[in-house]
């Protein structure tokens, strides 16, 4: 006869649960992530309890630009040394910080929080479009940088803003596709090698 | 390990920067693989991969899912993807596919199918037309292609005048035999016709095909109705479809 199988003491167990919620995280790495928790000091782990708390109670979306922010305006929207007439749209929070880590870009920029993905049923009243247009009407902007992913999903948004756009009469412009630094030129396919020769520049 | 040419139907990410990738197969129906490292911009695979693309993969066996090793584009429909409006009937028809079929069941004809009407959505005339066309293809190679030469209840040849169209029987019947379907809704002459000319003619033959604006919308109603009743829900990709008109 089996005997019943005692699971671990309660509060780990909710832990492992919670903590498998994660992306990436399996069963597996949970329960080694909560004893792992466990054994850390106590100082440490509610620094993280409260990371987790602060992140939820004090970030909002920054009222011009949509990304994550802990003041509204946020930091990149009221800052002086910052050029308000050119507009970088991405994706999501992380790609600005992307963008940032090349310190080149001196514009400002629009978090879409998504793209267009139909089979998804994310259409266009799904992203923050209505909050760009705004923003475009009561401002004095020259230049949307379209920067979604080159990948069909972020085409087909891309696209979708520019027809939205081109009445207004201001510059649009995409992100350059081409081959990426320090990759093999045998591997790269067709659109890529394609868009790479359209856009090559004198040297 | 093994070959097999494949179009991609749609992509989920999976960890750091891998993706879940449905594909549909010549030989293996639709399968599902993984496939590491595409969304970084150094991946070898990742231009190879992008949806609504066929591509020549070399798989590995996995536990779970198979692993995708090497992928080499043929075909990327370019021009379908440079206009906003055939990428919507694309995802569409990708929506399609990945819904009526289940996974590991070979089904040629759906992929030759596929392959054709991504080719012909490049240039055809109407988007429409193409679209009519893949659906009522599609539903004949799964079983489901709807009776419209003869009344489904007497079995008497149909008459050239309004007949009914039955979701739920899958086909015509014929105005005296109507009383017994309430849902059944009139069909007129024309589109019962474009109907039988869609479901025996390839693209080349049927691009020749013009319809009258109200005409198209019959055929468009009667398909979508029995497309609703066959997968019990709508299609996600039709909103951003009729947003775009």
């Amino acid at each position: 006869m089996r005997i019943g199988f005692i699971p671990a003491a309660a509060p780990i167990s909710r832990l492992i649960e919670e903590l498998g919620k994660l992306p990436g995280i399996g069963p597996k790495s949970a329960a080694r992530l909560a004893y792992y928790l466990l054994r850390t000091p106590e100082a440490e782990a509610k620094a993280l309890a409260e990371a987790i708390i602060a992140v939820k109670d004090k970030t909002v979306l920054c009222s011009s630009c949509q990304n994550v922010t802990d003041s509204d305006p946020c930091a990149i929207c009221s800052s002086e040394e910052r050029y308000h007439g050119i507009i970088c749209v991405v994706k999501e929070p992380l790609d600005i910080l992307a963008l940032e880590r090349t310190g080149r870009y001196t514009g400002v920029y629009h978090v879409l929080h998504g793209v267009l993905s139909p089979m998804d049923g994310i259409g266009p009243e799904d992203l923050k479009i209505k909050e760009l247009l705004a923003r475009i009407e009561t401002g004095s902007v020259e230049e949307v940088i379209l920067a979604t992913n080159p990948n069909l999903e972020g085409e087909a948004t891309a696209m979708y803003i520019q027809k939205l756009l081109s009445p207004l009469g201001l510059r649009i412009t995409r992100l350059a596709r081409g081959l990426p630094v320090g990759s093999d030129l045998e591997y790269a396919d067709e659109v890529t090698l394609t868009h790479a020769l359209e856009g090559r520049q004198a040297f | 390990m093994y070959k097999t040419e494949a179009i991609v139907l749609k992509r989920i990410n999976l960890g750091e920067a891998d993706n879940i990738i449905t594909l549909y197969t010549p030989n293996f129906g639709k399968i599902r693989a993984v496939a590491k490292g595409v969304r970084r911009p150094k991946s070898k695979l990742g231009g190879h991969l992008d949806l609504l693309t066929q591509s020549a993969l070399l798989l590995a066996q996995g536990q779970n899912l198979d692993i995708i090793t090497q992928a080499q584009s043929i075909e990327s429909f370019l021009t379908l993807k440079s206009d906003i409006k055939r990428i919507s009937c694309a995802f569409y028809i990708a929506e399609l596919v990945d819904q009526f079929t289940a996974e590991h069941v070979e089904n040629y004809p759906i992929y030759r199918l596929l392959h054709e009407n991504l080719l012909w959505l490049c240039e055809a005339r109407s988007c429409e037309l193409v679209l009519r066309h893949f659906e009522l293809q599609l539903l004949s190679h799964l079983g489901y292609q709807p009776e419209l030469h003869q009344c489904l209840s007497c079995k008497s040849q149909l008459a050239p005048e309004r007949n009914l169209f039955s979701a739920s029987s899958g086909g015509v019947l014929c105005s005296a035999c109507a009383g017994n379907e309430p849902t059944a809704r009139s069909i007129s002459v024309d589109a019962l016709k474009v109907m039988r000319f869609l479901l025996s003619n390839d693209p080349t033959s049927a691009n020749r095909l013009q319809m009258s604006r109200e005409l198209s919308q019959e055929v468009e109603q009667l398909i979508r109705e029995y497309v609703r009743y066959l997968l019990e829900r709508e299609v996600k990709s039709l909103e951003f479809m009729n947003h775009l008109r």
